[in-house]
């Protein structure tokens, strides 16, 4: 085998030469950064970092901390919700959008729009919507339903939804771009076809179109699930992490404890259990994905 | 939000312009932006720019987020000129750090052992022997800020004590007056939470827990006392959604709510809103109950920096800020009672020469800062912005995860 190839890894030479300066950045600053910070996570490390160890202090006071345990129960809910209702609004947009209507553009060039607006201030934009005094509880009480009320961020236990309504007008249009492209990427052969046998659309979508979708899908899927994880912009803009702390997020427990607590081991510690959180999803996929197609090679 | 906004991106502004600028220049950081605030800062600037020197400021509004730039940009390399910082336990590991220049030359030129009163305040700056920082006043938490105007409208006195406050409650809002103002920030509730500590319960109390980190006396009836009376302060202030300070003492100044427990730093919004202690407003030090003040204050630090120039700069800066001239001034615009005990003060209004009173009395007590670690305040915090969100949170209940707080704090 060897003796028939003997320049592996020399061939492509240019390509693995320009490949250098993101091998180097991938190892020393994520692999190298990663690394330091699961080690110092280990550590009592305050205001700076120090290696004084404790062993496992720092986990056993991250899961006995309300705080966090309700910043993993809001990216549950929010992540999961906004999985699903994101790809279902995305699908249902494009699905229609693809129906050949008058005006695509503009109506296409609107949904996406918001998507163009940072977290920021989205955050800001749904936090006026949603105050009672003058967002949408106010326009609908105008209008003579006096008893109307929609104040969702200033209720404890149902204010994670107030934020999951900004964050879908943001990324709804994003995938629904997405699985525009494709749907005009499917042949229209199959449409014909699946007209001769009389199947109704509907069913064409789920059963034949979806399926063929399936690369379309995946793009999508991580680019919202890192989205998902990595929020805390739209909390910080929107809510602040309140009323009191039911809307905290992981994201924003790291900064808190690195930056106002001075308590660097135990943000370092609530990181490395997002990076754990994330590994858990992404390896069993990423076997399953790359894996599998290797096989198929 | 907007207003916070604004702020940090004329903050950053000042930060671009502060990178260019040239020897002699120093800048200054602090978190000083309320009207009372900045006047009194630009009188601080003012002094220093008249000795040659330009102030560069670099106002972030926001203590806690103006403590993580500054912490960052210390830890990263990029050092100012002069920072203010709450002494006490927050710059301990920068001065362990070696990044915090030891100021110990001009403050034996200048006599600080000797001028400031009380003496904690320079040990509070003092690590092993050496200075680290310039304080340059002296704030205390223990005061409720009464609005007449509130008490008038509703037909009642202006109460005298706490009690009379938490009795008067019903009445004002019958009036239509919010009793109790409270902006939603976990340093302001915590911070009330801590007065009523002060105030309600005896000194030793207080100081078992907080300095001797007791959780036995945490979980005691003593404190229970204060939980009960956070409680009644979670009722009075639940209609209070404002979240900075200033605008839950504008509140106050307004006569739309009957008080507000702030620092005595609220007294510069009042001398702004050109209101008189006495006639306008009543202050009432350890609410009336308990007369004392815990002496925390604000200070200035010194990083370690390279250019001769600015070090020159820095050492004006320190030794200018004790001096009568400056503390006079200074404290006079931002409320806060001067470090020195020598100075005249005469011209300080009625809720001042309470706070002179009973700095001369001694009736003192050690701020939290200067007794619990950032990390314990974090903790604190968080609890009380929880506990005052949400009513259904119980006084046992919260009281038994402040003495686990307590527990493990160091």
């Amino acid at each position: 085998m060897s003796s028939r190839r003997p320049n592996q890894l020399f061939r492509n030479k240019s390509a693995k030469i320009a490949a250098i300066p993101m091998i180097v950045a991938a190892l020393f600053v994520f692999v190298g950064g990663t690394i330091w910070t699961i080690v110092y996570s280990f550590t009592k490390s305050g205001l700076l970092p120090r290696l004084q160890w404790v062993g496992l202090d720092q986990y056993e006071r991250l899961w006995a901390t309300r705080k966090w345990l309700i910043s993993i129960e809001n990216l549950a809910i929010y992540g999961f919700c906004m999985l699903v209702l994101v790809f279902v609004i995305g699908f249902i947009l494009a699905a229609l959008i693809d129906q050949k209507i008058r005006f695509e553009d503009t109506i296409r060039t609107v949904i996406l729009y918001p998507y163009a607006l940072s977290f920021v201030v989205t955050g800001l934009v749904w936090q006026w919507m949603l105050n009672p005094e003058f967002g949408i509880q106010k326009v609908v009480r105008g209008w003579g339903w006096e008893s109307f009320t929609f104040d969702p961020l200033y209720n404890s236990d149902i204010a994670i939804y107030g934020v999951l309504i900004a964050g879908l007008w943001q990324g709804s249009g994003l995938v629904m771009v997405l699985m525009l492209a494709g749907l005009r990427g499917i042949d229209q052969d199959v449409w014909k076809a699946s007209r001769v046998d009389g199947i109704p659309a509907w069913k064409a979508y789920i059963f034949i179109i979806i399926p063929m979708m399936r690369p379309v899908f995946i793009t999508t899927l991580v680019i919202v699930v890192t989205g998902i994880v990595k929020i805390y912009d739209l909390i910080i803009a929107q809510t602040g992490g309140g009323p009191g702390i039911s809307t905290e997020v992981p994201a924003k427990y790291v900064y808190d404890m690195m930056f106002q607590a001075n308590n660097l081991g135990q943000g370092f510690a609530a990181s490395t259990m997002m990076l754990v959180t994330v590994a858990l999803v992404v390896i069993p996929w990423a076997i399953l994905e790359f894996g599998g197609s290797k096989r198929h090679d | 939000m907007i207003v916070k906004l604004t702020t940090k991106l004329l903050t950053a502004t000042a930060i671009v312009a502060a990178t260019s600028a040239s020897a002699g220049d120093l800048e200054v950081m602090h978190w000083w932006t309320s009207g009372g605030e900045s006047a009194a800062v630009s009188e601080l600037a003012k002094a220093f720019d008249a000795t040659g020197n330009t102030w560069v400021d670099a106002a972030i509004a926001g203590g806690e987020s103006a403590r993580s730039v500054m912490v960052s940009r210390l830890i990263g390399g990029d050092p100012m000129g002069a920072f203010q910082f709450n002494h006490g336990r927050q710059a301990e590991e920068l001065i362990e750090a070696g990044l915090l220049r030891d100021i110990t030359d001009i403050a034996e030129a200048e006599g600080w052992k000797d001028i400031i009163n009380p003496p904690s305040l320079l040990d509070a700056c003092t690590v092993d022997g050496r200075i680290y920082c310039a304080p340059v006043n002296i704030h205390s938490w223990q005061w409720i800020w009464l609005s007449h105007k509130a008490y008038a409208d509703a037909g009642l006195d202006v109460p005298a004590d706490w009690d009379e406050f938490v009795a008067a409650a019903p009445m004002l809002e019958k009036a239509g007056k919010l009793p109790l103002a409270m902006g939603q920030q976990g340093w302001q509730q915590s911070g009330l939470f801590n007065v009523l500590f002060a105030a309600l319960v005896p000194n030793e109390v207080f100081l078992s827990v907080y300095d001797d980190k007791d959780a036995e006396v945490a979980t005691g009836a003593d404190v229970g006392r204060v939980f009960a009376a956070a409680a009644d302060a979670r009722a009075m202030a639940s209609g209070s959604n404002v979240q900075n300070w200033n605008d839950a003492t504008n509140l106050v100044i307004t006569g739309q709510a009957g008080g507000q427990i702030m620092g005595d730093w609220a007294q510069g919004e009042f001398a702004v809103a050109g209101q008189v202690a006495g006639t306008d407003y009543s202050c009432l030090p350890g609410l009336g109950v308990t007369e004392l003040l815990s002496t925390g204050g604000d200070a200035f630090y010194f990083p370690v920096l390279s250019d001769e120039a600015e070090i020159a700069a820095q050492s004006e800066l320190a030794a200018l800020m004790l001096r009568p001239a400056t503390q006079v001034a200074f404290n006079l615009a931002k409320g806060s009672l001067p470090v020195r005990g020598d100075i005249d003060l005469s011209t300080a209004n009625d809720c001042m020469q309470k706070g002179l009173a009973l700095l001369a009395d001694g009736a003192l007590l050690p701020d939290t800062n200067q007794l619990v670690t950032p990390d314990t305040a974090e903790q604190i915090s968080t609890l009380f912005v929880e506990f005052f969100a949400d009513p259904s949170i119980t006084v046992e209940d919260a009281q038994a995860r402040f003495a686990n707080i307590i527990a493990i704090a160091e």
